[in-house]
């Protein structure tokens, strides 16, 4: 006799399996999923924009013959020193701690040999970053881990961090497993204990308080370092016009692609605003002061390609700066360590549990063994490799577009696949001359 | 030779310049500053031995990150007086504004009068003498260091205290999480003595209470969630 057919067992999209592993794991422990990395899910992005090359209406440069420039000057409304860098491609803040110091030492070389500066992070300034690095941000941040005047003095520009992308509005929790006794030593705490990195900075409750820090930092520092001022994707439009009121040479914008060392998945994919979304009215910002170009613009936030970069300059920004992408061209997350992330429960590309410490690729650890994993000189000519990677593939594109410096990128240039894109990146709809709010038809 | 500094007639940047230019020097020299007007930064970045004094209350961030140098002010100080702080003395003869001593790493920071609220927040080694009273959440995330008070606290005393030690002789009006009062052992008496002799205080160390961190909430625990 036949059987009754049966309905093939279908899984719920609400409750996917992803979502009922977390919901058992959330059972068990009683603790909230926390991880390093950026944002995982698919938000609207660079990939959703294109680019109209030249052909009749534009006259396009020829490639590897006609030059076009990718210097970009950072600092040059107050600072007596502002930063030259040959690429418009910086190294975004990662600190000491979270990263080993071979990872530091490489982003350093690395950096340097592409003509382009790196930053520090919470851990303080180590050695191995600032021997390495040409050009050396230091972060001066709420939890003020290692601060001290002599190493504000030793560094090229100081950023002032307010928000990150990842987590705007949150702090970061480094767990005891990570805390070595230099790792201790710098942020002045036992050995072994949870660091918290606060969310706001202790000793200033807003942006007046902020204009008269900065002073403070200025008369420091000789009125020579660009103060750069960092703040994470949610309210670009105001807290650019408010950065710049405060005294901002340069504002970095990081939007909700950002990485993390270590924060709640919850804070990371459900807090803020796709990077793609917070260009526009940060730059707009900029234009409503009259400070667009005169104030600077860093964004970053899941930048990953030349194409990125380009994007990224056409909608506005002065530069760009990548942090996750720089520690996959170190070797984070690499397939040749598959066995040993399959041991730590998870498969290469996927490892986001930077703060257990146990990073097979010896790049999110503390762990001496580890460590010795990755060399720093060969890591860091992977990172210039991929530096320069990008650098010409903004080139190509900007040379496409007709264009002789990759600043000379605009909106003009692009169109959007998608009317999320068109909206967020104010550029037409591909085959319309038309975006969502634009007045006309 | 004491030199006069007059910021009714000297920008700030002047003012700043000469006095890091002879810090720098180790010049040991002695600076007056007459009218400051309250104005910000002033003397701070001091990297060497350098004795100054301000005729007159400060603005915020007075003797930031302050190394080495004797700064005194003759007057009261704004907020973050001698944030930072790695090493000299700061003295204050009047009151001191809000987060005054944030994030010092050493050196002496003597308040002659009251502190208001997040006096020490995230000190991290400094030691900060009051001799007055001193307002809410003070001492929040401190690391290191020592914060006497001779007055009263304000509310929250200590929340998320690490490692550094509070001693108040009048009243607390509440600890903040993980801060608990701890007995005063002898090397707690002679400390505490050491520090109420540099800042020319006038008090015995026995009538001061210790309070310092109960360490339960060193390491995550969901258990402790509710005390966060």
């Amino acid at each position: 006799m036949d059987k009754t057919p049966q309905t093939e067992p279908r899984q719920n999209w609400t409750f996917s399996t992803s979502i009922n592993s977390e919901i058992r794991r959330a059972a068990a422990t009683g603790i909230y999923d926390i991880r390093g990395g950026g944002a995982k899910r698919r938000v609207p992005h660079f990939d959703d924009l294109l680019f109209l090359g030249a052909s009749m209406s534009r006259y396009p440069l020829e490639g590897y013959r006609e030059k076009c420039d990718t210097s970009v000057t950072l600092g040059t409304r107050f600072a007596s020193k502002p930063i030259e860098l040959k690429i418009p491609i910086t190294i975004a803040g990662m600190s000491f701690g979270s990263l080993s110091g071979p990872a530091k030492e490489a982003l350093g070389r690395g950096a340097t040999m592409a003509g382009t500066s790196t930053t520090t992070g919470d851990g303080g300034m180590t050695e191995e970053e600032r021997g390495h690095s040409e050009k050396l941000v230091y972060q001066y941040l709420p939890s003020r881990y290692g601060m001290n005047p002599d190493d504000l003095r030793r560094a090229d520009a100081i950023e002032v961090v307010v928000g990150q992308g990842a987590k705007p509005g949150g702090g970061g929790m480094l767990l005891g497993q990570k805390i070595t006794e230099r790792v201790a030593g710098m942020r002045d705490l036992p050995v072994g204990i949870d660091q918290r990195s606060a969310c706001r900075h202790p000793d200033w409750t807003g942006p007046d308080d902020l204009e008269i820090k900065i002073l403070e930092l200025r008369e420091i520092t000789n009125w020579e370092k660009p103060i750069y001022i960092k703040v994470g994707g949610a309210r670009p439009y105001y807290d650019t016009a408010l950065a710049v009121k405060a005294g901002a040479d340069v504002v970095v914008l990081d939007g909700m692609q950002g990485g993390t060392a270590a924060t709640q998945d919850v804070f990371i994919e459900h807090v803020g605003q796709p990077t793609l979304a917070c260009i526009r009215p940060a730059v707009q910002a900029l234009q409503d002061l009259g400070m667009h170009r005169e104030v600077q613009l860093i964004v970053s936030g899941g930048i990953r390609s030349g194409a990125d970069v380009a994007k990224a300059l056409a909608l506005g920004a002065d530069a760009v700066s990548i942090g996750t992408a720089a520690l996959v061209a170190l070797g984070d997350n690499d397939p040749k360590w598959e066995a040993e992330y399959n041991k730590l429960g998870t498969t290469a590309g996927a490892y986001d549990d930077w703060h257990e410490g146990r990073d097979p690729a010896g790049i999110t650890t503390q762990d001496p063994e580890l460590m010795q994993r990755l060399d720093p000189e060969a890591a860091g000519r992977r990172l210039r490799n991929y530096l320069n990677v990008m650098t010409l593939e903004c080139q190509t594109i900007a040379r496409a577009c007709g264009h002789n410096h990759v600043h000379n990128l605009e909106p003009e240039d692009l169109c959007a696949l998608t009317m999320e894109a068109a909206a967020m990146a104010q550029v037409p709809l591909a085959g319309t001359n038309w975006y969502p709010g634009k007045p006309g038809f | 030779m004491t030199t006069t500094l007059d910021m009714a007639t000297t920008e700030l940047r002047e003012v700043n310049t000469t006095l890091q230019g002879a810090a720098k020097a180790q010049a040991n020299a002695k600076y007056v500053i007459v009218n400051p007007r309250g104005s910000h930064a002033m003397a701070c970045g001091l990297d060497g031995a350098l004795d100054v004094t301000i005729k007159g209350s400060t603005g915020y961030y007075c003797a930031g990150m302050n190394k080495e140098a004797t700064i005194t002010v003759e007057g009261s100080a704004g907020p973050g007086v001698a944030e930072n702080m790695m090493s000299g003395t700061v003295t204050i003869e009047g009151d001191a504004s809000q987060y005054a001593g944030a994030t010092g790493h050493g050196g002496l920071l003597n308040i002659k009068g009251n502190a208001s609220s997040r006096c020490g927040i995230s000190m991290k080694g400094i030691d900060i003498v009051v001799h007055g009273n001193i307002g809410h959440m003070s001492a929040f995330m401190a690391q290191k260091g020592n914060l006497v008070v001779l007055g009263d606290a304000g509310d929250a005393l200590g929340d998320s205290l690490y490692e550094a030690r509070l001693f108040v002789r009048g009243s607390v009006k509440s600890l903040g999480a993980d801060c608990i009062e701890k007995e005063m052992r002898t090397e707690h008496i002679d400390l505490l003595k050491k520090l109420l002799e540099q800042a020319g205080a006038d008090a015995r160390p026995e009538e001061f209470r210790r309070y310092g961190s109960a360490r339960k909430l060193y390491n995550f625990n969901i258990d402790h969630a509710g005390e966060y």
